[in-house]
């Protein structure tokens, strides 16, 4: 394969990025819209071709013996500070990038359609265009990254985009600061990655995915047992890195600017804070597996971080109103659940594990189908907003009959993400969870219950949504279905979710690039089915008619609903540390020796100068000869001063 | 050696700006102390000439003595009534007066006094050591742009000359 | 007797010193400016001074003085502009009643 269609995938979204960004003023918004559109699914084509010559051509480059290599297209250098210290520009092929190409291309050219429709009455509507383009650019330019660098420019690159898509609606507040607020807390943790990348490569003399991840035993030997606070540093490095990954991620404790990037068109929180951006910190990790799977504190790390917020980000989407934010909450457990997924993996084979890799594929898979099921949702949840004008499900109900294409597509998503046999989530989380029990049964029992919930509150929403009771406004504004621009997507990711589970996913993507034949585990597939299938009953029987059980039960622990309802009261948490203790106290003291040391060292110059000028203003009296005195004194003085020095 | 005549036109020439300095600025009428420093002028151009510079006397005859003295004898007229004089300086004002020029004086006769470098050649020996300035010679000084040649400044006093003829009026002007 | 350089300069420093005496003591903005001829005079005198005894072989001070001579007739001419402007407008010339221009 030559370099053009490698560069094209990358030229193309930031062209049009340019385009629609300087000359969108002077387009329709039917040229901007048809130009994102076919500019997208030509890059949708083109990424696809990439993946399947990447998985298929049996190129020596791309598969030797039946295992799948590594393989950087191009690679150049683009800043070389010193010898050592060289940054380049690349594009890496292997089966996790190749894989993401195809969701990011597809679920972005998905997005694109909708939005068309979506966005219609919308002001700034090639503004918006633009920033998608942007938004894709950044995200393949950080999946291709051949080096951490370079994926750490992407990153920020990724996160731009996101705070200009959050805060698109600029003229709403909530829109203003939740774009602030991810923006922040991103780049709080992009600090931590930051740090991590310096720290790695000061060690290893390179940023470089193949020349780290080949030989993780050398790369560990280069720290040649340097430690830190009781920790090796190559834990530390992992771990900062991986708070990247927590930020990108929205893992627990870093995770609460993801419910409120929900201010944000919807169709960008489909491709940016569902399918995409937010599992580029389990890209993250899956890149540097090797290295992660060296370092077994981090590995334990990222397992306990995910497990903790998988069962938080349940437990809150119980007890969401505002359906995307149940959405929200849901993709933060889904991505924690990949997270432990990946951390119950091993790099090598182990005795009594019949596939030590199997975490690492089962995340892919899962980052995969879920990329498609909660895209998916989300554009369902934005069809039925853009039907109901409201993001609340008090609002909603009994949708069903008049909405049956919406209906069916969010039902097929709920069961995808409830993991009901044959759609595509079943498969995914069941390999996943196979992974989990054969690390320890612990992780296996818990994220057991954790999808457990997900079941639960997915059709908890799918029935106030579609069942319970019709909302008595509807005679007066008859919701619809939405126009054939967002239905098309639906229909499309519907199709995949049904579908999706059956790609022989083992073949493409694993730890070490050899194939794998998935085989379904009977007993865990049987638990996690029956548990599922209980959860999903217990729903129908709380939710599909309207009753008084949701309030009973609701009010068995009202201090556990009310504190999940206000999701355990993290941003409060936040506000509390920022505004009481680092405003209040930290940044008070620090503006008082500001006010009173430095503006005053300052003040007090500018008043001994004016107190001096007026005491000795009198001297300028405006009496000419008064001043010829002074002059003649000067004068006289300095001939004496040039006596004397001349003697 | 210097001539006898040499000698008893300088004495003249010194004794002449001496006095008629000290006349024109303790004298209480106005007009006399222009005349008194009509009088100093033409003593120093007295001094030019004997140095040698004949030319520059004059100049200082011709613009000094001449333009500058006709508009102060104008600028008097215009602004005082005859037989007009000025008040009487109180002692005060005149002691710190003679004091700072005295002290002034003092300070520059000692440095004239003690400088060695101001020794030695006489008159005489300066003139004859050079050929007298010719006509020819400063015209060109004044038309050339080479090195001691002075186009330059020239034509830049001609441009202030302008400048203040028209501000002289501006100024002067009625409004 | 030889007239040497001293000759000269002692004259030139007594009219300095009476045009600064003129200068701080009288009032009146013409006397003031008289002795201001006065000191700009005995200026011109050293530059002339100076060339003939030190340099005799240039004119460089003999040039210096006439282009001072051409700067003063201008300085005079707006001077005196100056004083007949001051003259109308506050009836005499006397520099104690001029002292407007302070802090």
């Amino acid at each position: 394969m030559g370099i053009t269609l490698p560069i094209l995938i990358l030229a193309i979204p930031v062209t049009m990025f340019l385009i629609l960004g300087i000359g969108g003023v002077k387009m329709s918004r039917k040229l901007a819209g048809v130009l994102g559109i076919i500019a997208n699914g030509t890059l949708a084509v083109i990424a696809y071709t990439v993946a399947f010559t990447y998985f298929f051509s049996g190129d020596p480059n791309f598969i030797v013996d039946g295992v799948r290599q590594q393989f950087q297209v191009f690679d150049v250098t683009w800043l070389a500070f010193t010898q050592t210290l060289v940054v380049n520009i690349g594009f890496l092929l292997d089966p996790i990038s190749a894989m993401m190409l195809v969701v990011i291309t597809t679920i972005s050219f998905m997005v694109h359609l909708y939005s068309w429709g979506y966005m219609e009455h919308e002001g700034g509507f090639q503004r918006y265009y633009a920033f998608l383009a942007l938004f894709t650019f950044s995200m393949l330019g950080l999946v291709v990254a051949t080096n951490i660098f370079q994926m750490y420019i992407f990153w920020e690159l990724v996160g731009v985009s996101s705070y200009l898509l959050i805060g698109f609606f600029y003229k709403l507040p909530s829109a203003v600061s939740a774009s602030k607020k991810a923006f922040i807390v991103t780049r709080f943790a992009d600090l931590g990655f930051l740090i991590g990348i310096l720290i790695l490569s000061y060690y290893t003399d390179t940023f470089n995915f193949v020349k780290l991840t080949n030989n993780p035993e050398s790369v560990l030997a280069t720290f040649s047992g340097a430690t830190f606070m009781g920790a090796s540093v190559m834990t530390w490095a992992m771990v900062l890195i991986f708070t990247g990954g927590m930020g990108k991620s929205a893992m627990m404790p870093l995770h609460i600017w993801l419910p409120d990037a929900m201010e944000g068109p919807t169709p960008v929180s489909a491709l940016i804070h569902a399918a995409t951006m937010v599992v580029a910190g389990v890209y993250l990790v899956a890149r540097m597996f090797p290295l992660y799977c060296i370092v077994d504190a981090s590995l334990t790390f990222v397992a306990v971080v995910g497990a903790i917020t998988a069962f938080y980000a349940a437990v809150v989407a119980c007890t969401q109103i505002d359906i995307k934010r149940v959405l929200a909450f849901s993709t933060i457990s889904q991505i924690a659940f990949m997270m432990v997924s990946l951390a119950c993996a091993y790099d090598k084979p182990v005795e009594g594990v019949h596939y030590a890799g199997l975490g690492y594929m089962a995340g892919m898979f899962h980052l995969f189908t879920h990329a498609m099921f909660k895209a998916l949702l989300f554009l369902g949840a934005g069809a039925l907003i853009h039907a109901v004008h409201s993001n609340n499900y008090t609002e909603m109900g009994g949708l069903r009959k008049y909405m049956p294409i919406t209906h069916w597509t969010f039902l097929i998503g709920c069961l995808a993400i409830a993991g009901i046999w044959p759609f595509a989530g079943f498969f995914s989380k069941d390999e996943m969870l196979a992974a989990m029990f054969s690390r320890h049964w612990f992780w296996g029992a818990w994220m057991t219950m954790v999808a457990g919930l997900t079941a639960f509150y997915m059709f908890r929403l799918y029935f106030m949504i579609f069942w319970w009771e019709e909302n008595p406004k509807y005679k007066e504004h008859t919701p619809h279905d939405a126009p054939w621009q967002m239905s098309v997507p639906l229909i499309f990711l519907a199709a995949v979710s049904c579908v999706a589970g059956f790609i022989p996913f083992g073949e493409f993507v694993t730890y070490n690039g050899e194939p794998y034949h998935i085989h379904i585990d009977g007993a865990t597939a049987a638990t996690s089915i029956t548990v599922a299938v209980l959860a999903i009953v217990l729903a129908t029987v709380m939710y599909r008619k309207k009753n008084s059980l949701p309030t009973k039960v609701k009010n068995i622990w009202p201090g556990l609903w009310t504190a999940a309802h206000h999701r355990f009261y993290w941003d409060e948490m936040y506000m509390f540390v920022t505004h009481k203790i680092i405003f209040g106290i930290i940044c008070k003291s620090i503006a008082w020796f500001d006010r009173h040391v430095i503006d005053a060292t300052m003040d007090m110059f500018a008043k001994v100068t004016q107190k001096t000028s007026y005491a000795i203003r009198g001297m300028q009296s405006g009496t000419i000869q008064t001043y010829v005195y002074w002059y003649f004194a000067g004068a006289v003085l300095l001939a004496a001063i040039t006596w004397i020095c001349l003697i | 050696m210097d001539s006898v005549g040499n000698i008893i036109m300088y004495f003249v020439a010194a004794i002449v700006i001496v006095f008629f300095s000290i006349k024109a600025v303790t004298t209480r009428k106005i007009l006399r102390a222009a005349t008194y420093l009509l009088f100093v002028l033409l003593g120093t151009a007295v001094l030019y000439f004997q140095l040698g510079y004949q030319f520059l006397g004059g100049v200082q005859i011709a613009v000094y003595a001449g333009g500058i003295m006709v508009l102060f004898v104008f600028a008097i007229l215009l602004t005082h009534k005859p037989n007009e004089n000025s008040g009487i300086i109180d002692s005060h004002r005149r002691l710190l007066g003679i004091l700072v020029s005295a002290g002034g004086a003092v300070v520059l006769l000692l440095a004239i006094f003690f400088m060695p470098l101001l020794d030695g050649a006489s008159l005489l020996d300066c003139l004859s050591a050079s050929e007298p300035i010719t006509m020819k010679e400063i015209g060109e000084a004044f038309t050339g742009s080479d090195r001691f040649q002075y186009l330059l400044p020239f034509e830049a006093i001609s441009v202030l000359l302008l400048a203040c003829i028209i501000g002289g009026v501006t100024v002067a002007r009625k409004s | 007797m030889d007239l040497s350089i001293l000759w000269y300069l002692v004259p030139s420093v007594i009219m300095l010193a009476c045009g600064v005496y003129g200068f701080v003591t009288r009032k009146n903005l013409i006397a003031i400016l008289i002795s201001l001829e006065l000191m700009l005079n005995s200026a011109d005198l050293n530059f002339v001074v100076f060339n003939r005894f030190l340099f005799p072989g240039s004119m460089d001070g003999m040039v210096f003085t006439l282009f001072a001579i051409a700067i003063a007739a201008a300085e005079t001419a707006i001077a005196i502009a100056i004083i007949i402007n001051i003259y109308r407008s506050i009836g005499n010339t006397d520099i104690t009643e001029i002292n407007k221009m302070k802090f």
